[in-house]
């Protein structure tokens, strides 16, 4: 790693006031971060810590019955804090990584960092979230821009995330063996007024909705409605784990026991 | 370099850290604690594995100034007072969990962690907590048989693999 120091601000204020220093930038959890870090691929001059901003934790469900999720909210913690609420989401969380690293990792440094195997992205396009930040309200649709890329500015910070809770929700992903990320993972999400169906792992653009399956679903929510779908697997990832037609393959395979399993 | 200062096995401490310096060089490097261990650069292996305020964190993914005002705690402080192992380090050895030892520590401290929250564990939650714990050697099953063990359950239902 080359030097840097770390700041561990109490308050977003201070938080984005010291990501205005030049080459700063935020550390979550750390457990993309400090790999990155290792492999000197990131040279920051600042981190600022997020995971001492008390405002950044707690999850609550708002007026408009939102279930609003702190940025610096731990998988573990989501884990255990939504199950009764959202049990879709909080499936998810508990089958990231590890525990070791659902202790440390955040719901935003995951947003933020939009791997495009990473899972939350699916749980928040699927639910139509709303990430909100320091400066503003984004909505999920157009939150995510691509592998790695993301609507927030420089030193802008993912405060809190907003979820609308499906009637029926679940969250199934094909497990790279090696690292646990998404090989292929589907986030369906069956609200009063349509389904959502949001994919990740599979895309080389990232995070996407599969709005055929979404179509199909939308009269009949069960398996034998997306019989005879299949997802294109043009500009689909293919590496050594799985070609582009095989992870095609299994976005509709993974959809049907996604929406068989939705509770 | 700035300050930190935490508890570490019930030993406060404190030192002047880089900001890089991550929490597994400052147990081993600043303060010779040396039984947790480095098997990888990715955060993947677990071997690093120590507790931070109570939870399982892999401390070659944490900065030791994120560790400032926590109470850590490492494998140096699992044996009883006596010195003797304890019930989880004694089962390991019992049931030959361990060839080298090199993942041991960190399979220990995760062992602790599971038991805490799960007293009684099934084999798949077992299995399914060690996730996070690579090791290279034992094929994993006389692990979840000492953790089955140091969990009072029966070892012979361990389904042989
Ligand atoms: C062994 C292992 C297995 C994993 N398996 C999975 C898996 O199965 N599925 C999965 O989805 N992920 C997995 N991960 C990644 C994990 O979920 C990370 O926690 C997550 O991707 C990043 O969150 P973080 O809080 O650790 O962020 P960091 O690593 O601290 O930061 C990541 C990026 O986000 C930025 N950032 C952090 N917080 C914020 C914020 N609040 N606002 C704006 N920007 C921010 C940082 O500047 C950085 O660019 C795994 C990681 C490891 C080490
Ligand atoms: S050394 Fe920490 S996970 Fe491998
Ligand atoms: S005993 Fe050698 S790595 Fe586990």
């Amino acid at each position: 790693m080359y030097a840097f120091e770390v700041e561990r601000p109490t308050s977003i204020a201070d938080a984005v006031a010291a990501l205005g220093r030049e080459d700063a930038q935020a550390l979550g959890g750390g457990q993309t971060l400090i790999p990155t870090l290792k492999q000197r691929l990131a040279s920051p001059s600042v981190l600022v810590s997020l995971t001492g901003i008390a405002e950044m934790q707690g999850i609550r469900t708002d007026d408009a019955g939102l279930l609003c999720i702190g940025g610096g909210s731990r998988h573990g913690v989501v884990a255990k804090e939504v199950a009764a609420n959202y049990p879709g989401l909080a499936g998810l969380a508990a089958h990231i990584g590890d525990p070791a690293v659902r202790n440390r990792g955040t719901i935003g440094g995951s947003l933020a960092n939009n791997d495009p195997s990473a899972c939350y992205p699916a749980a928040a396009l699927a639910s139509k979230a709303t990430i909100v930040t320091n400066t503003r309200e984004i909505a999920a649709d157009d939150f995510f821009q691509g592998m790695f890329t993301t609507a927030l500015e420089e030193g802008e910070i993912i405060t809190e995330v907003k979820f609308p809770v499906p009637q029926a929700s679940c969250y199934i992903k094909f497990e790279q063996p090696a690292s646990r990320f998404a090989l292929v993972g589907v986030f369906v999400a069956k609200f009063a007024d349509g389904v959502r169906v949001a994919v990740t792992g599979a895309s080389n653009n990232g995070v996407f909705r599969w709005t055929e399956a979404e179509a199909a679903l939308a009269s009949n929510f069960s398996p034998s409605a997306l019989e005879g779908l299949s997802a294109s697997a043009d500009d689909m990832i293919a590496d050594l784990h799985g070609s582009a037609a095989y992870r095609a393959h299994l976005v509709g395979v993974l959809t049907k026991r996604a929406v068989a399993a939705a509770k | 370099m700035a300050k930190v200062a935490m508890k570490v096995n019930g030993k406060s401490v404190s030192r002047e850290v880089e900001g890089r310096t991550l929490l597994v060089q400052f147990l081993r490097e600043d303060l010779r604690l040396t039984g947790t261990h480095v098997g990888c650069d990715t955060s993947q292996c677990g071997a690093c594995l120590v507790h931070v305020n109570g939870e399982a964190v892999k401390s070659c993914t944490m900065f030791a100034a994120e560790a400032d005002g926590a109470e850590v705690t490492t494998i140096e402080a699992m044996a009883n007072d006596d010195g003797s192992l304890n019930t989880v380090q004694q089962a390991f050895q019992d049931y030959h969990g361990l060839q080298c030892g090199f993942c041991t520590p960190g399979m220990v401290m995760s062992a602790t962690a599971l038991l805490k929250d799960n007293p009684k564990p099934s084999e798949r939650e077992i299995r399914e907590y060690l996730q996070g714990n690579i090791c290279r050697c034992t094929g994993y099953h006389n692990i979840i048989k000492a953790i089955m063990a140091a969990s009072g359950q029966d070892v012979a239902s361990v389904a042989a693999e």
